[in-house]
């Protein structure tokens, strides 16, 4: 790892200070978790790094009747093990208690785990040629490409998404609240937060290299939600494809409304799925219906080389993630 | 893609300390040691009065099992390597050295963290326990006897960060399941794959009886 400089500050405010306005040289630390493998592999080469452990307002949950608000700092065991963003948010604490192992959780948080860099092994091998560190081609294209993108239209790097959290939040309707310089302050849309990178000035998000995301807020809208994964190994490990869906009503025969369908490791970024909703919207949630959403949500698929597989599993785990989050039997567990 | 450039470039840590004197004020306040070396030259975005550390070595305090112990080390020293090539804290093992076997698994304040994946200066201020903490006044704890007993170890490589592991769901919960212990475990992984009879050790631990 290469040496660097290291800063300890313990206001949002003097952390944001610390930032440079290009990516590189500096470079936040929280959990660690992700920054110091990249650190380790010279993929991040930081001079300067600034930790974000010691800002005591980042670390606190707040549930209010319209919204609740996860500070950037708290650790993914906290919220997988919090009561009430359980029973409010399941898309969020079923995938945050899936996430690695005790450990990961423990030092894990979620700014860290939303900003978290993408897991292509070309990326991760500082020898390989990639777009995101300079290359002039991305090489999972033509390479070994099974755990990455099939939705790859226009896309010129094929990376999949990583984060299992982003997919709920997503589907959740919920927004992170970002600081910059001068105290400037804004809120965005997690649906939009997200962008395909294409060069080595871009991250997987569309934060400045100055900005830092303090909390993120989640409507309170009493919305049935769940997450479903497929994973190779139960544990330390990334899914290979995951869903997260939310809708009003939809149980016992009830219409389902505002449907968001949210797909996971299958594109550059979160796929909220518009045809997968409308095959759903005004409907109930029952098998067939499902299995209808899980059809609608791969169309237009255009998988690389190795990767045709994910295709069905994402047909499924759609289906599954609505009947988990309808309340229906667990077919798959019988 | 925002652009938002900073304009307002802070004082340099070395104007600050100069003009204020407060070196020892700003140290006592983060209860961090400024370090050796002086880094006000790579602070291009300024930052106020937070003081740079390295990228020298500073001095650092731990307390591990139970102990305050000092060294000095570069803020890229991970915890892992401070506790073993430092302080010569043995028991945690380095084998992929990037969060994923659990070999290095430590206690930080009761929970355990891959000390693999943390910088040595960050765990200031907490409880580090590592499998050392496992063997008092000549006794060894319940979970490396139960490991013993039956044979749960080949190579034994990655003995310390399961007894760890294990300590820790046992400590939060003494009437934790055989389930429940396991899924304590899901960070740790054995190449020589003695699962099963690390199992009974489990069972053996919960007075369950294995069927
Ligand atoms: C074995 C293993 C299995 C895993 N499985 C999964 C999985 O199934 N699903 C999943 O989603 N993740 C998974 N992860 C990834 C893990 O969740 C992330 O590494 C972790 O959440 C990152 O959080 P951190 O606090 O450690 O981030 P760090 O490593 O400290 O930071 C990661 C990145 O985010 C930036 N950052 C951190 N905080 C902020 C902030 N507040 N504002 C702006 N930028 C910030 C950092 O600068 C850095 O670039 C796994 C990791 C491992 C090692
Ligand atoms: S050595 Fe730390 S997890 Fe493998
Ligand atoms: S006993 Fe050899 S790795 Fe576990």
């Amino acid at each position: 790892m290469k040496n660097f400089a290291y800063f300890r500050p313990t206001t949002p405010e003097q952390a944001v200070a610390l930032l440079e306005a290009r990516w590189g040289n500096t470079e936040m630390l929280a959990g660690g978790t992700d920054l110091l493998t990249l650190q380790k592999q010279y993929i991040a080469q930081p001079a300067r790094v600034v930790s974000l452990n010691a800002i005591g307002g980042l670390k606190t949950i707040a549930v209010g009747e319209r919204s609740a608000s996860i500070g950037a700092g708290v650790t993914l065991a906290t919220i997988s093990s919090h009561a009430d963003l359980r029973r409010l948010f399941p898309a969020l604490t079923m995938a945050a208690s899936e996430i690695g192992g005790p450990q990961i959780r423990n030092m894990g948080t979620l700014g860290g785990n939303l900003c978290q860099r993408n897991r292509c092994w070309y990326f991760r091998d500082e020898h390989s040629p990639c777009l995101l560190r300079g290359g002039n081609s991305c090489s999972a294209i033509e390479g070994e490409n099974k755990y990455h993108a099939i939705f790859t239209q226009n896309h010129r790097c094929v990376i999949a998404s990583p984060s299992t959290l982003a997919t709920g939040l997503i589907a959740l309707g919920a927004s992170a609240e970002v600081l910059g310089p001068q105290n400037r302050r804004r809120n965005v849309e997690l649906a939009k937060f997200y962008t395909a990178p294409v060069g080595p000035n871009d991250r997987e998000h569309s934060l400045a290299a100055n900005e830092l995301v303090t909390s993120v807020t989640i409507p309170v809208r009493g919305l049935n939600s769940a997450a479903y994964e497929v994973r190779q190994r139960q544990a330390s490990d990334w899914p290979i494809v995951q869903v997260a869906v939310a809708f009003s009503g939809g149980r016992n025969g009830e219409k389902a409304t505002g449907v968001r369908i949210v797909l996971g490791q299958v594109s550059p970024t979160p796929l909220l799925s518009e045809t997968a909703a409308r095959a759903l919207e005004g409907r109930p949630i029952n098998e067939a219906n499902a299995t209808a959403a899980g059809r609608a949500a791969v169309e237009g698929a255009k998988p690389l080389g190795q990767n045709g597989y994910k295709i069905r599993l994402v047909e499924v785990a759609v289906k599954r993630a609505l009947m988990l989050a309808a309340g229906l039997p667990r077919y798959w567990e019988a | 893609m925002i652009e938002l450039e900073t304009t307002e470039a802070g004082p340099s840590r070395r104007q600050f300390l100069q003009g204020t004197g407060a070196a020892v004020t700003a140290t006592a306040l983060t209860g961090f040691a400024a370090s050796d070396t002086p880094a006000a030259e790579l602070q291009p975005g300024g930052g106020g009065q937070v003081p740079a550390v390295g990228p020298g070595a500073a001095k650092i305090t731990l307390n591990v099992n139970g102990r305050d112990v000092q060294t000095s080390v570069e803020p890229r020293v991970t915890l892992l390597d401070a506790l073993r090539n430092y302080l010569d804290v043995t028991g945690c093992k380095r084998v992929c050295d990037r969060a994923t076997c659990g070999a290095c698994t430590v206690m930080l304040d009761g929970k355990v963290v891959y000390s693999c994946t943390m910088l040595a200066i960050e765990a200031q201020g907490k409880a580090i326990r590592t499998a050392e903490s496992l063997y008092n006044d000549g006794k060894a704890d319940a979970i490396p006897v139960a490991f013993a007993r039956t044979d749960a170890q080949q190579c034994g490589f990655c003995t310390p960060g399961f007894v760890v592991a294990m300590k820790a769901v046992l400590e939060a919960n003494p009437q934790a399941t055989p389930a429940e212990v396991e899924r304590g475990l899901q960070g740790n992984i054995c190449r020589c794959g003695t699962y099963e009879q690390m199992r009974d050790a489990i069972y053996s631990l919960c007075n369950t009886k294995r069927v």
